[in-house]
């Protein structure tokens, strides 16, 4: 096993970059990354329209969150593959159509974590914001979403790290992140898919278990209460 | 491609029985797999509560794993690494007997197993010691509170949960298709391939694997509906 780790790293790491396209490791994380940052306003907006009065921006949002929860990430993959050539009019890559099915199928689920950080927040804060004189506008933006998206912080976290397992599916179009960079090194020894799957799986579970913890910590951090948080932190500012 | 949308054409003759074919593998794929996970499920959760501290480590390092890991690599270890390891007659018993499928299917169950042993243990967890106490108190032993009092209110709240899990299962098995098990996903491409109807059949797929979700998330709403506790 360390052999073949002592062999192949750089592979595993950023694919054949210098002398072909980045892969492994590297597009592993990028593709999460962007996949999640591109998908967020879409999933705020989701979330938005969800908790909507309005029956025409709801019903809309909950179809398609619907649609989305009840479909394998698989043919959202292949549909992404098929037809965003068509949409674009040039042949797109592998990563961007990942990024691209990635973004859509991550909004629906991402929107639920958000709707479920708005909901929890306590009735008073908009009542407040709305005595105050407060529209529906500054109120979201500078009351609920803030408030919202702290308490959330572990649950991205935890979406961050599904992102991770998802892009994984890259494998099934080819495109150049760890999971195909293995099943090069597999097909290059032919002899040791065990060892080379099972780095595979190491690689993916230190990563990922790091962010797990990450999360548990960011939870128990943010389940304490919060004002007397913030009263340590004044005590501590005055010594 | 004039005709952009026109299943009639995928789902005629012999590629209707790929359909079916496809459909019928998913369906016994999601069983197999869902049988394994609810006994392994159900053994890690009996492992964990015994009073030796190391099994609730391992069975906490089997469930960490299997969440931390990503569902495809775990089946590629089971189909590319596992029969490398077994000695040569269980290979040729593994490639006489669809090896595709039963690995595809211990893969997904044992992944499913890990999310079902959390399921269960919240739904133990959600039941006051209480309980368990007055259940003592009025004579029961451990086997008889567990079996009269306390698993009956715990199954309760792990069946919404548990639902969740199956629709999860379910769509899952399209990553079967990665190994060339002839599950609906597999079935579709095969379809593309032939007929070059592309939205054709994919759409026909992604309708058929749209149904049977809603139909479960129906199920699991009934259920969560019935189920709901009255609050005291």
């Amino acid at each position: 096993m360390l052999e073949i780790l002592k062999d192949n790293w750089l592979l595993f790491l950023i694919g054949q970059y210098p002398y072909g396209p980045l892969g492994g490791l590297a597009m592993t994380l990028f593709m999460a990354i962007a996949s999640l940052a591109l998908c967020f306003p879409f999933a705020v907006g989701l979330a938005l329209a969800r908790l909507s009065p309005y029956p025409w921006l709801r019903l809309p949002a909950t179809a398609i969150v619907t649609i989305v929860r009840g479909l394998p990430l698989i043919m959202f993959v292949f549909w992404a593959y098929f037809l965003s050539p068509l949409v674009v009019g040039r042949p797109v890559g592998g990563v961007e159509t990942l990024i691209i099915t990635l973004v859509v199928y991550e909004a629906a689920y991402l929107s639920e974590v958000i709707r479920a950080g708005i909901e929890g927040l306590p009735k008073g804060q908009v009542q407040a914001a709305t005595a105050l004189g407060l529209g529906y506008w500054p109120t979201t933006l500078s009351i609920v979403l803030p408030q919202a998206l702290h308490t959330m912080l572990p649950s991205m976290v935890s979406q961050f790290v599904s992102t991770i397992k998802e892009t994984s599916l890259g494998y099934v179009i080819s495109a150049h992140e760890v999971t195909f960079a293995a099943a090069q090194v597999n097909n290059l020894l032919l002899t040791q898919p065990f060892e080379v799957y099972g780095l595979l799986a190491l690689t993916y579970f230190t990563l990922c278990f790091a962010l797990t913890s990450c999360a548990r910590l960011l939870e128990w951090r943010l389940s304490r209460p919060r004002s007397q948080a913030g009263a340590t932190r004044i005590s501590g500012a005055n010594i | 491609m004039i005709h952009l949308f026109e299943p009639g054409g995928v789902l005629e003759g012999r590629y209707l029985d790929w359909f079916a074919l496809g459909i019928g593998t998913t369906l016994v794929l999601t069983a197999a797999a869902w049988c394994l996970a609810l006994t392994v499920g159900i053994l890690l959760t009996l492992i964990r509560m015994l009073p030796a501290r190391p099994c609730a480590w391992l069975v906490g390092a089997y469930v960490e794993y299997h969440r931390n890991v990503p569902l495809l690599v775990q089946i590629f270890l089971w189909y590319f690494g596992v029969p490398s390891l077994l000695p040569r007659p269980a290979r040729q018993w593994l490639n006489a007997h669809d090896g595709q499928f039963l690995l595809a299917a211990t893969a997904l169950g044992l992944a499913a197993a890990a999310y079902v042993a959390e399921d269960i243990r919240s739904g133990i967890r959600s039941i006051p010691k209480g309980q368990y106490q007055a259940a003592l108190s009025l004579g029961f032993g451990y086997l008889g509170a567990m079996r009269n009092v306390v698993l009956p209110q715990a199954l309760r709240h792990a069946i919404p949960p548990l639902i969740n899990q199956t629709l999860l299962l379910f769509k899952n098995t399209s990553l079967a298709m990665a190994i060339g098990v002839g599950e609906l996903t597999y079935r579709a491409r095969a379809v593309e391939s032939d007929t070059f109807q592309t939205f054709d059949a994919f759409a026909v797929a992604t309708g058929i694997y749209l149904a049977v979700s809603l139909g479960i998330m129906l199920l699991g709403a009934a259920c969560a509906r019935r189920l709901r506790v009255g609050t005291r």
